[in-house]
């Protein structure tokens, strides 16, 4: 199957995708890598993989701290890449999407970058500062390789800027669920339905809703307005400080899978 | 309905690399900016405050004894420093406020290096009844602590940054961070002519009060144009606002003088321009332009002895003027801008922010290699009142 048909793919299980994010290269490289088959092990649908950049101004404390140590653990984009490779020869054959800011990725040259994720197993990529608007030789690479380019979208977004963004995001449309940062919320904003309602009626692309999502009931009420469930700080939270890591993350991914097919899961 | 657009880019260099939250307000802005900056009311209200609070214009001193101790050029020195709150910042943050008033918002951040920017803002929020949080990289809160206990006098919260180098970088950080948060009741009253578009415009065309009074002003002491101006070059605000008046005549050499820190050998510095291992077209802050980075693309630890050159990226207008060689840089290190803040101390009775004593150490090195009739106007961004701690660490 081509990239673009197995990305499609997960958003046609007739459920939410789980798509958790964790930070490459936290606490190191190996580590992560075995986190992230453990997701894939315990129910994840796509994994988000964070490329670690110094100054990630859209991300809350928790993803910071995870890129700032994975950056002293001696992190590259280079690295980031082979992990990617590796987790391929783990047997991994889940969508895996590459998230991270664009400077690293202009510094490793665009091409080039577009070029070693696909042989390396990318199905796409999420640049949060990269808007549309800035984003037309990218996505016309990403286009020449069958991989997705995501983009963002806020709940502040004027209907100008969803259609925008609904019509040049491939793979999936990304709603941020709260105007902010990333990082855990006891609390999912009451407006949600109504911003993925207001988002559908510009396309039918699969949104996925990510930001503040912390918790299996938090999940499941996501997964049930949304195609996917993007979980990224809690995940790292989890896993930090425990006496192994790769079981943690495999047990928080396998509640949260749980509680997301229990309203779900029957209709499959 | 949308109106005419600006220009987004400066030739390559610029845009808006922002995460779409921003997107909404940016937009909005550029809109408001349009609507304001030619309107009567707005201009009027404008001109009054810079005359009126601020001092404007300010004085174009002719620096009699630099002059005859360097034995070359006439050298002028545009007087930033006598700007209320002692520096150009005021300008800028002035203008803004006024836009921020405009669209209702009641809520001002800010970010600051040197405290220039955050006491100007804290000023201007105190004059017009907004709420001001200004953010401020621990390092420099300790080295700038007069500004700090000034931001506090006028009624800001200062926020002190942890992160990263805890400097004017992490300082932006975290006000993006902020701004994007609390996007609905709040302004980013950015300080310098950098970030994305529309602000590196926005920033300019209110600092160009800078250049527009030195022109009228060369030109009534000497009757022509000077042959060189020499600015500082943190972010570029000050650099541009006197520089954007003067880019039209071919005969001005425009210089900007960049931190060299303790040289460029060891990375110890914030020269963009000058380093081309580290210094290289990329993004930080939301616009394309030189960055100070490493081989990896993270961005670059940076050092410099004036809070407010302490940073790894350059207003992407200075790239553009660069690139097509209407602008030359070149840099000056901490000790040189240490012993021309003494100079122009001893000789002039002026004490200049160490930022502006880059600018200063720049026209000390050409002044005396060029002719008597030949004219240098260096821009005085702001009064070294500030640095007295540091000045005096060295010292002993």
């Amino acid at each position: 199957m081509k990239r673009n048909e197995e990305l499609h793919a997960v958003f046609k299980q007739g459920r939410a995708a789980l798509m958790p994010y964790f930070t490459l290269g936290y606490p190191d490289m190996q580590t992560s890598l075995d986190i992230i088959e453990a997701c894939a092990a315990n129910g994840a649908d796509l994994i988000e993989l964070g490329i670690p950049f110094s100054d990630p101004l859209a991300d809350g404390p928790t993803i910071q701290r995870s890129t700032q140590i994975a950056l002293q653990n001696g992190a590259t984009l280079a690295k980031c890449l082979a992990g990617l490779e590796s987790l391929r020869r783990r047997g991994i054959t889940i969508p895996l999407i590459l998230m991270g800011y664009i400077n690293p990725i202009l510094s490793y040259g665009l091409e080039q970058f577009v070029s070693d994720a696909y042989s390396a197993g990318a199905h796409g990529f999420i640049i949060p500062d990269l808007p549309p608007d800035e984003a037309a030789p990218f996505q016309t690479l990403c286009k020449q390789s069958d991989l997705a380019l995501i983009f963002l979208i806020a709940p502040n977004s004027p209907d100008e800027r969803i259609k925008l963004v609904t019509e040049q995001s491939t793979g999936f449309v990304y709603l941020v669920s709260i105007t902010g940062i990333t990082g855990a919320r006891e609390e999912l904003p009451q407006d949600l339905q109504e911003f993925a309602s207001r988002v559908r009626t510009f396309t039918d692309k699969p949104i996925a809703v990510g930001f503040g999502i912390s918790t299996p009931e938090q999940a499941r009420a996501v997964g049930e307005i949304a195609d996917g469930v993007i979980i990224g700080s809690a995940l790292i939270k989890a896993v930090t400080d425990t006496p192994d890591y790769a079981r943690a993350a495999g047990n928080f991914v396998r509640n949260i899978k749980n509680a997301m097919e229990l309203i779900t899961g029957e209709n499959t | 309905m949308l109106k005419e657009k600006l220009p987004d880019k400066f030739g390559e260099y610029g845009g808006q690399y922002v995460p779409e939250t921003l997107m909404p307000a940016l937009i909005e802005l550029e809109q408001a900016y349009l609507t304001f900056r030619d309107d009567p009311d707005f201009r009027a209200e404008l001109q009054d405050l810079l005359k009126n609070y601020v001092g404007r214009p300010t004085p174009l001193t002719f620096a009699r004894r630099l002059t005859e101790k360097l034995g070359g050029a006439k050298i002028y020195l545009k007087r930033e420093d006598l700007a209320h709150t002692g520096a150009h910042k005021i300008n800028n943050a002035i203008g803004q406020a006024l836009l921020a008033e405009r669209l209702g918002k009641q809520r001002i951040i800010a970010e600051t290096g040197a405290g220039q920017h955050g006491v100007a803002t804290a000023t201007v929020c105190a004059l017009m009844g907004l709420e001001c949080v200004v953010y401020m990289g621990t390092v420099d809160m300790a080295r700038q602590q007069p500004n700090v206990f000034r931001m506090k006098l006028l009624g800001a919260t200062v926020v002190g940054v942890e992160n990263g180098s805890k400097t004017l970088k992490d300082a932006i950080n975290e006000a993006i961070r902020d701004w994007v948060t609390n996007i609905s009741n709040t302004y980013y009253l950015l300080g310098s002519a950098l970030g994305p578009h529309p602000y590196p415009t926005i920033v300019r065309d209110f600092q160009s009060v800078i250049g527009a009074e030195s022109r009228r002003q060369i030109m009534e002491l000497e009757g022509r144009l000077p042959d060189r101006i020499i600015a500082c070059l943190g972010g570029g605000s000050n650099a541009i606002g006197i520089f954007s008046e003067f880019i039209p005549d071919e005969s001005v050499d425009l210089i900007g003088v960049e931190a060299g820190g303790r040289g460029l050998e060891n990375g110890a510095h914030a020269a963009r321009f000058a380093d081309p291992k580290m210094g290289r077209p990329g993004v930080l802050h939301g616009c394309y332009t030189y960055v100070l980075q490493d081989e990896d693309g993270q961005i670059a630890p940076t050092h410099s002895i004036s809070a407010g050159l302490d940073y790894a990226a350059v207003g992407p207008e200075h790239s553009h003027l660069r690139k097509i060689e209407r602008a030359t840089y070149t840099f000056a290190t901490d000790e040189e801008a240490l012993a021309a803040f003494k100079t122009l101390s001893e000789l002039e009775g002026i004490m200049p922010a160490l930022e502006s004593s880059h600018a200063v150490a720049e026209a000390i090195k050409v002044a005396p290699q060029m002719h008597p009739d030949e004219i240098i106007i260096i821009n005085i961004s702001g009064r070294g009142d500030k640095d007295l701690d540091t000045v005096n660490q060295f010292i002993q």
